[in-house]
Parts: structure tokens; C-alpha cells; sequence
């Protein structure tokens, strides 16, 4: 669609992607804001970059490892761990259902 | 003010006992007190006695010993709330300590609130906040600037010493120049961002503000180097950035792009940057003539690369183990995720994500080139003056054109030296970017202490 109008339907499944509700209402205007934006971004077409490699970092570092140890001052409790969770059952996190 | 004194001063005073930090902290709460509500600066402010309590504790000869500071509220600290300004986090107290927060800590200077931003870094104004739309201090219908805003404004108003922003595509260099400040973008991989909350990881630096560029060299010397948590940051040594402002550099080649002046700037703008490089010949300088065409082809690359990273980085966010729902996202990350989900998706990665790539590698040897001709680029900062509260927000090709002169920078993984210029006729500070080669921090920090020590635009603070 590097040419074409984005539409409703593809910002919903693209929301849906994402896990991101859509009221009507930011749905029409993410429509139009979406266009908007690749309009710009679309320009981009007109360089030639046949022949040009990527660049995927700009730190010039390769390779960085580390000793594979468990660093126990950074371990959290199973209390920590779960101090910031909304919901939790029995000292575990309790998730949505996935199945019907 | 005791806060209008620079940070060195504020500690000589400290350690000859002829200023008391308990003073200045008392000062900082109070413009937190008188402001910070109204101009939706702060997200979080520590209690006030906690924080004197702190000082007592600390060890009267550390470096930053008792210097109170803000951090942009994208920072994990165990002290106070960490909110990225989004309501999913609202109620989140992390764990652990950013790294650059635990050095700012072990030198001694103390945190005393969390700066407000837009929400996970996506804006250039500080309006995409579920804290309230940042006010300039300057003129409170207008933007703050962003998306570092909070830390910024604390810093003009002295509800602070010094600040720490963030900046991926400009939102330390945005704020600094819209608040009359200085503020470094520092070379990527300078500074440790461990705890910082992800935005586009490719690009995303941490940075100081502050009052002067003697200030930031300060604050810089403490927070840069290596980080075993952070396997980007650079093993290079750290340079003694305040020993480096001591000699005033002599005849640099100042390398001026005239495309970097062309329709979309300000007028105002434009004769002021051009007036800084006649600042900056007079102090012996010389100004070479270098092409630069990549503003335009930079802010598309940057708005395929930084919402693609988003999309990923903010995967995380799914209210299972802190946080609240994706709902909560505003509708500009919303757009952001989308919009980078479908430059990765399968049929589109080529013609966005890797056509990103590539542009970049064309931008780092068109930058290389201008490197060969002169020492340091002199860049506009933003292209327009602060716009009304509401303007940006509901416009996102606006937003995007804040960022025009920043992105390319960003891309390249260079450092750059926000510092203020002058005023527009409307009042509203403006400010330059100094860019140099990776790791030049050292330079250009030189280059603008020597400018601030002939100048007293940096001195100005806004009538409140």
C-alpha cells in the first residue's frame, strides 16, 4: 500500500495486531492521521538505495558478552515480583483466559 | 536566588559552609510549591522532610554532594513512581534504580521529583500527557516543548539545580531552546539508559539540562561511561569534561549547511542562528560553507524507525505484570504502535524498515563527508518558535516538523549541544545545536562555554 489509501478496515486489523481497542471515533482519526503520515514517509521511494547496505546500530561494538552468573543481589522475591501486578492468585500472575 | 548559582559554586559554597543546602533544597520546593501545578511541570515531587532527611545522611564530600535534581519521569527509581506520564503506569513503583540515576545518587545529589514528558517519549511538546499538557514557562499558552519537557521547565524555574531528559529524535534539544536553557544530546552508547523506559532503542540517549554548559560538563563527568547493564554503552575511557572547558579552543572550522535554512524555518530563527556563527568567527572561529540535504529524508526515516521500535518495545505493556490495560495508551502512541507494526509487517518491512536502514547508511557518510570539512555543524534548533497549547497535538505531520533539524542528528548516533542564542521579538528564547563527531562531547562542550562566557543569553530566566 506504499501507493494506495490506507482504510478502515486496515487500521482495525492493524489494531487488532496490537492488541490496541478502537473507539469509532480515534478510529476515523487514526485514519486520517495514518495517510497523513505515510504521504511523508512515502517520499523516501524516490531514493535509490539499490546498491546501499543497512545500518541496523551505530555504536561500532560487536560481540558484547558478559559471564553467564546469576547475580543474586539483583534477584527479585517472589513478593517483589509481584508487587506491581493487578491481579494475582497464589503467588502467581493471573493472566486472561485465551481459550474459550 | 541561591538556585541562579551555577552547580560549582553552589558546592564551594557547601564545603566553605558560607551556603547551607538545606537553603537551596527549601528554595527548589518552594518554586515547586508556586509553579509546578500550574505549569503541569512535575509529575511526582518527594516529600519535602524525607528529602532533608536524606541530606543528612549523605557524606558532605561527594561530588554532587546535596545538588537536588529532577528526572524525566521515563526512569526507574525506587524513591518515587515511575509513570513515563502514561496513566498505564500510574500506580508503578519499580524495583531498581536507572543507572543514571544510582551514579547521580552515589555522587551525593539528591532526587526531589519526576519531570513530566509526553507519555513513553512520543511527541515534541509535552501535550501527549496523561499528566496534564506542559506549559511553557515563558508564556503559559504555549508549549513547554518536549518530549523531555517537565525536566526542562524545572530547570528555568529552579525547582531544580540540574535535570536528566531523554532524547531520541530531539526531545532534550526541543525543551532546552523553548526554555532557554542548555541541554546535550550525548553520543549514543555515552550514557548508560539501564532503567530508562524504552522509546526507539536504536537511537534513545540519556542526557543532562542545566543552567550553563560548565553545569552539564559537571553532571556529565558523573553519569557517562561504561555499564555492564547496558551493552550499548561504550567502553571508551571518560574525558574530564569540565578540565576540557578550562582552554578555550582555538580557530574550529564551524561547518554551516545552507540547506539547513531553507523554507521551513523561521525567519526570526534563521538571522538568529546566522548572528551565532558571527559570534562565533568573532571568537576566532572559522565558518566553512558544507552540504547537509538531509533534514526532509531524515524526519521520514526517523518516523519509520522510531514507531517500528516503539511498536516493539511497548509489546511489553500487556497489564499482566504492572501496569493497566492497553486502552490506556493516548491516541498518539496508539498511532505510533500501529504505524510501526505495519512498516515491520511481512510486505511492507522492505519498502519501510529496511529502506530505513539503508537511508541511514546514506546519512552516516553524508555526515562523515561534512565531518572531513569542519570540526563542528551549526544547526538550528527547532525550526519554529513554540506553538499554542493544542496545536501540535492534533496535528501530527506538526509534531512530526518540530523534529526537523534533530532527527538527522539522532540518526547518526552524534552528539549535540543545545545552548540559548537569543530571544524572538515574541519574547520566547531560541537556541543552537553544536553537532560534532561521535565521542566529541569534550569539543563542543568547550565550544560552548567559551560562547556563554562572552554571552549572557543563558543567564535569563522568565518574569513569574
Amino acid at each position: 500500500m506504499t501507493n494506495n489509501q490506507i482504510t478502515n478496515q486496515d487500521v482495525q486489523h492493524l489494531a487488532k495486531l496490537v492488541s490496541l481497542p478502537l473507539t469509532d471515533d480515534r478510529l476515523n482519526k487514526l485514519v486520517d492521521q495514518i495517510t497523513t503520515t505515510f504521504e511523508y514517509i512515502n517520499t523516501l521511494q524516490a531514493i535509490d538505495t539499490d546498491s546501499t547496505q543497512e545500518t541496523n546500530q551505530v555504536t561500532g561494538l560487536e560481540n558484547i558478552m558478559r559471564e553467564d552468573v546469576v547475580e543474586e543481589s539483583r534477584m527479585l522475591s517472589q513478593n517483589q515480583a509481584l508487587q506491581n501486578a493487578k491481579h494475582t492468585h497464589n503467588g502467581y500472575f493471573l493472566v486472561p483466559a485465551i481459550l474459550e | 536566588m541561591l538556585l541562579d548559582l551555577s552547580l560549582q559554586k553552589l558546592l564551594a559554597g557547601y564545603r566553605d559552609n558560607s551556603i547551607d543546602p538545606v537553603e537551596v533544597i527549601r528554595e527548589a520546593y518552594h518554586n515547586i510549591e508556586n509553579h509546578s501545578q500550574e505549569l503541569n511541570t512535575l509529575i511526582t515531587v518527594r516529600d519535602q522532610a524525607e528529602t532533608l532527611a536524606y541530606l543528612k545522611t549523605l557524606n558532605k564530600t561527594l561530588p554532587l554532594y546535596g545538588l537536588p535534581y529532577v528526572l524525566k519521569d521515563s526512569y526507574a527509581t525506587t524513591e518515587l513512581r515511575t509513570t513515563s506520564a502514561s496513566k498505564i503506569l500510574d500506580d508503578y513503583l519499580s524495583l531498581y534504580d536507572a543507572t543514571v540515576h544510582r551514579k547521580l545518587k552515589d555522587a551525593g545529589a539528591i532526587l526531589i521529583a519526576k519531570g513530566n514528558q509526553d507519555a513513553w517519549g512520543h511527541g515534541a511538546s509535552t501535550e501527549n500527557s496523561d499528566y496534564g499538557m506542559g506549559k511553557n514557562p515563558w508564556d503559559p499558552t504555549r508549549v513547554v516543548g518536549g518530549s523531555s519537557g517537565g525536566p526542562a521547565a524545572a530547570v528555568i524555574t529552579r525547582m531544580c539545580a540540574f535535570a536528566i531528559g531523554e532524547d531520541t529524535g530531539g526531545s532534550i534539544r526541543n525543551p532546552a531552546a523553548w526554555n532557554n536553557i542548555s541541554g546535550l544530546r550525548v553520543t549514543y552508547g555515552r550514557v548508560s539508559r539501564y532503567g530508562c523506559i524504552s522509546y526507539a532503542s536504536s537511537m534513545d540517549t540519556v542526557g543532562p539540562f542545566a543552567k550553563s554548559v560548565e553545569d552539564l560538563a559537571l553532571v556529565l563527568s558523573v553519569i557517562a561511561g561504561v555499564d555492564k547493564y547496558d551493552a550499548t554503552t561504550s567502553p571508551k575511557p571518560v574525558d574530564d569534561y569540565l578540565a576540557s572547558l578550562a582552554t578555550s579552543p582555538v580557530k574550529l572550522r564551524i561547518g554551516i549547511a545552507p540547506e539547513m535554512f531553507a523554507d521551513r524555518l523561521d525567519s526570526e530563527i534563521a538571522t538568529n542562528t546566522k548572528d551565532f556563527a558571527d559570534k562565533l568567527a568573532s571568537l576566532g572561529h572559522e565558518l566553512v560553507d558544507i552540504s547537509l540535504p538531509v533534514a526532509k529524508m531524515s524526519l521520514a526515516t526517523y518516523y519509520i524507525l522510531a514507531p517500528s521500535e516503539t511498536s516493539s518495545n511497548l509489546g511489553r505493556y500487556d497489564g499482566i505484570r504492572y501496569g493497566g490495560t492497553r486502552a490506556l495508551f493516548t491516541q498518539e502512541s496508539m498511532r505510533r504502535i500501529m504505524m510501526g507494526s505495519y512498516e515491520l509487517s511481512s510486505g511492507y518491512y522492505d519498502a519501510y524498515y529496511r529502506k530505513a536502514l539503508k537511508i541511514r547508511t546514506l546519512l552516516l557518510q553524508t555526515f562523515q563527508d561534512a565531518f572531513s570539512k569542519c570540526d563542528v555543524i551549526l544547526l538550528p534548533e527547532n525550526p519554529v518558535m513554540p506553538p499554542l497549547l493544542g496545536d501540535l497535538i492534533g496535528d501530527p505531520l506538526a509534531n512530526m516538523l518540530a523534529d526537523l533539524y534533530n532527527t538527522p542528528v539522532s540518526l547518526v548516533g552524534s552528539p549535540s549541544l543545545v545552548i540559548p542564542s537569543g530571544f524572538h521579538k515574541n519574547g520566547l528564547p531560541i537556541g543552537v545545536q553544536l553537532v560534532g563527531p561521535k565521542f566529541s562531547e569534550s569539543l563542543l562542550l568547550a565550544l560552548g562555554h567559551q560562547y556563554q562566557q562572552n554571552t549572557a543569553w543563558h543567564t535569563r530566566s522568565p518574569q513569574l
